[in-house]
């Protein structure tokens, strides 16, 4: 039982160290760090080695003087005998082997001793490794779409590797690609018309949606079933089979190329979703206050004024955000309706823009940063009503 | 009373509810219908623009005549194909202006010019001429003139609405149109994305289940890829797997993982050696493939996670009582917990990725092997140009639609009944 438990750990720790290590020596590459090498066995050799030592010295050492030892060992190889790297990159590796060292400290002997401590142990590292990975392949592209938007045509034609900034360059210099976009490419007008559309359609689907839901949550009437399920089902048919429809119609009635039109459809994609949540939360109000104002000869129109409304601010808010992203976000439906470059979305803008191979690349990336930072603000900042909305209705996409 | 009372609640329902089901109405339901009667009728990008009568106004000044005027209408028939029956013009003058030998198939009547062109042949095109002379003796105002804009109205066939129809479109859509290697991608394409979002869903939900450093922030990441707009995450992939300049090429050609660069979104097949057969791998597919998944496992993890969430904590202390490991935890108390939200996110992800467009058209527009039929559609109807042929793809993807979904909620009745 011990020795396998120790197996296990020795081994899943010192891959799970191997990964880190790796993960720097990637981001340390693009700083333009000749590295031609993970080092594999040598990594991972060290590695158990470490893990090992550890079990060894157990609680013999204070653990601060345990991990600084091993991160001093592990960098001096690393940094210094098997290839010979600038300091911040052995300060990075440093600041690693200590984080692993304080991860592995409580795997003593005894620890491993228990019952079911290998799969534990496993579970542990995966977990670690998860963490790291995800964040890694998450981060990344977003990493790269922003450095990206501060280079220039050349630096990354001769070495695609190279991802660091000169700050010390003038403003104008490094900020040339927004500069570039707003300038030659109207993007700020494109912001304005995606604004307008997102903002529109929150307001418009608001309008007909809370009216819907009530009477859906609320009242009793013939086929109320019926329309509840269809939302559902509506929900699911596909934007890519309404678009020739729409696309005909709307050229026959003068309505394509038009923001207007896009609103219309925006708002009819988004209301089942928006009915089936507020449906959802306005079942949740006690029906006594509704009771209560039917005495005081409030009317329908009152009811949802003066006592859905304010109760349901959160449920509200999180639907319009949810909305909001859906509209900004959405590709499909510009890039059919609209071909005048005065009336394009961002999202219209940016596949414009990448349209003509000529387009440098960092002009794009600058257009994707700028449609991507709003709703990942608007994101973060309210994530906490997005997740419920999120998980109540589920996104389209 | 309540009689009455239940008859206003029910007209009150009506009203609230009507605006919203009108909207949704004319723009999701009457478009699924319209697709039908589309796809039986030959109609091209072109022909769905219904021929116009229009006129371009010109006013000019007459040499050594300062008190006349002459206006030149260039008329033309918007259509190249169809002819307009009947087309009427109309033009208002300013008060003090009267035309002068006007053409016999016009009259005035106060201050308004009123003429019948009769029937415009397609491509019709004729420039007609105006003389304008004061009635007064003032000066003539060229400005004032050149802003009334004159109307025209004319009847035209609209090629939609007559009652021709033909089975051509659906003969090319299974004949002539690779119908079967479009039906295995998209396939290959939904199953693969759909598993592998809903494994990576799970994987990720048990590690931000778990107590560590930095679990809220770990939250908000691992749902960017959904929440960012699809055209900036797919321009950046598409720069990020550029097989010359881009980064992930590069990067594995530095630590020597790959000898040559691979055109991950430009390659159809990669053959690839595997214990001495040659295996054929659909790349450009599977590059799509992992984009997908990286873009929409966020949902499925959103939804798991919030299962996971609400499984009782007293399940696995009983558990652990019992003397069970982490792995044994897994297998029968959080599979269980959680079968239920898989089986709905599956069929979820399954219709969305059926009839995903967006990620396919930005990365690779559909070629090396990734054509599916909602990219499809958008080829025959806007880049071949037949709406009828694109419609009947959409009929082909509604009906595969409602097959599923039939499927789909045969199985969730029978388990429901089970319980």
């Amino acid at each position: 039982m011990k020795t396998k438990s120790l197996i296990y750990y020795a081994l899943i720790s010192s891959i799970f160290l191997f990964s880190l290590v790796s993960i720097w020596k990637i981001l340390a590459t693009l700083q333009g760090i000749e590295l031609k090498n993970f080092n594999f066995a040598i990594i991972i050799t060290l590695g158990i080695a470490i893990s090992l030592l550890n079990t060894l010295i157990g609680d013999k050492l204070n653990y601060i003087i345990k991990s600084t030892f091993f991160a001093l060992i592990f960098t001096f190889i690393d940094g210094y005998i098997v290839q010979l790297m600038p300091v911040w990159y052995n300060i990075g590796i440093f600041g690693i082997l200590i984080f692993f060292s304080l991860k592995i400290n409580k795997y003593n002997q005894k620890y491993l001793a228990t019952e079911h401590s290998s799969q534990i142990v496993v579970f542990d590292f995966l977990t670690l490794f998860g963490i790291v990975l995800f964040s890694f392949v998450i981060l990344f592209p977003f990493y790269m779409m922003l450095i990206t938007s501060f280079k220039t045509q050349a630096a990354l034609l001769i070495n695609p590797l190279d991802f660091s900034i000169n700050f010390n360059q003038d403003f104008k210099v490094l900020f040339k690609s927004y500069f570039v976009i707003f300038d030659t490419y109207k993007f700020g007008r494109y912001i304005l018309i995606s604004t307008f559309v997102s903002v529109g359609t929150v307001i418009v689907t608001l309008l007909f949606a809370i009216p819907a839901a009530y009477a859906v949550a609320r009242l009793n009437f013939f086929g109320k079933n019926f329309l509840s399920t269809s939302i559902l089902i509506i929900y699911m048919f596909p934007a890519i089979v309404l678009v020739i429809p729409l696309y005909t119609v709307f050229s026959q009635l003068g309505l394509r190329n038009s923001v207007g039109g896009l609103l219309i459809v925006y708002t009819a994609t988004t209301l089942p979703v928006a009915i089936y949540m507020l449906q959802g939360y306005f079942r949740s109000i006690p029906k006594e206050l509704e009771e209560a104002a039917i005495m005081d000869k409030l009317n329908w129109f009152g009811i949802i004024i003066k006592i859905i409304l304010p109760l349901s601010i959160p449920a509200i808010s999180s639907v319009a955000l949810y909305v909001f992203m859906i509209a900004w976000n959405e590709f499909l439906f510009s890039l059919m309706f609209l071909d005048n470059p005065n009336s394009f979305t961002l999202s219209r803008a940016i596949q414009y823009l990448s349209g003509d191979a000529e387009t440098p690349r960092q002009y794009l990336m600058a257009g994707s940063v700028v449609v991507t930072i709003p709703v990942l603000l608007i994101f973060v900042y309210f994530e906490k009503y997005l997740v419920s909305g999120l998980t109540a209705g589920s996104v389209k996409g | 009373m309540s009689d009455t009372l239940s008859k206003i609640e029910k007209r009150t329902a009506y009203i609230l509810i009507l605006p919203a089901v009108f909207l949704v109405f004319s723009i999701i339901l009457f478009p699924i219908f319209a697709n039908v009667w589309i796809s039986f009728k030959e109609v091209g990008l072109k022909d769905i623009r219904i021929p116009e009568p229009r006129a371009k106004k010109i006013v000019k000044s007459i040499k050594d005549n300062p008190d006349q005027l002459k206006v030149i209408y260039k008329l033309r028939n918007s259509s190249l194909i169809l002819e307009i029956r009947d087309v009427k013009f109309q033009d208002k003058l300013p008060k003090n202006i009267k035309p002068i030998n006007l053409d016999e198939r016009c009259r005035v009547k106060s201050n308004k010019i009123y003429c019948e062109f009769g029937n415009w042949e397609a491509k019709y095109k004729e420039n007609f001429q105006i003389l304008l002379k004061s009635s007064d003796g003032k000066e003539l105002n060229k400005k004032e003139l050149k802003t009334i804009k004159p109307k025209l109205t004319g009847k035209s066939d609209n090629i939609l609405l007559n009652t021709n129809f033909t089975l051509k479109n659906f003969k090319k859509v299974f004949f002539q149109n690779e119908f079967f290697e479009l039906l295995s991608t998209t396939f290959y394409y939904t199953f693969f994305g759909t598993i592998g979002s809903i494994v990576f869903g799970i994987l990720t939900a048990q590690l931000v289940n778990q107590k560590f450093f930095g679990r809220t922030f770990m939250r908000s990441v691992l749902l960017f890829p959904y929440v960012g707009p699809v055209v900036a995450l797919a321009y950046t992939w598409e720069l990020l797997l550029d097989p010359y300049s881009g980064t992930l090429n590069n990067l594995l050609m530095n630590f020597q993982v790959i000898q040559e660069p691979l055109n991950l979104l430009g390659q159809k097949y990669l053959t690839v050696n595997f214990f001495g057969f040659d295996l054929k791998l659909r790349l450009a597919l599977t590059t799509v493939i992992i984009f997908e998944i990286w873009r929409y496992f966020p949902l499925a993890f959103l939804f798991i996670l919030a299962r996971l969430q609400a499984v009782p904590k007293e399940l696995y202390e009983a558990a652990e009582v019992d003397g069970a490991g982490p792995l044994q935890k897994f297998i029968n108390i959080t599979l269980p917990q959680i079968t239920a939200v898989i089986s709905i996110l599956f069929m979820i992800r399954f219709i969305w990725n059926f009839n995903k467009f967006e990620d396919i058209f930005l990365l690779t527009g559909g070629a090396s092997g990734t054509r599916t039929l909602p990219i499809n559609v958008y080829e025959q109807g806007f880049t071949i140009s037949d709406i009828g042929m694109g419609s009947a793809v959409s009929i082909v993807i509604v009906a595969l639609l409602l097959i599923f979904m039939f499927i789909y909620f045969k199985l969730i009745g029978k388990r429901a009944d089970e319980n």
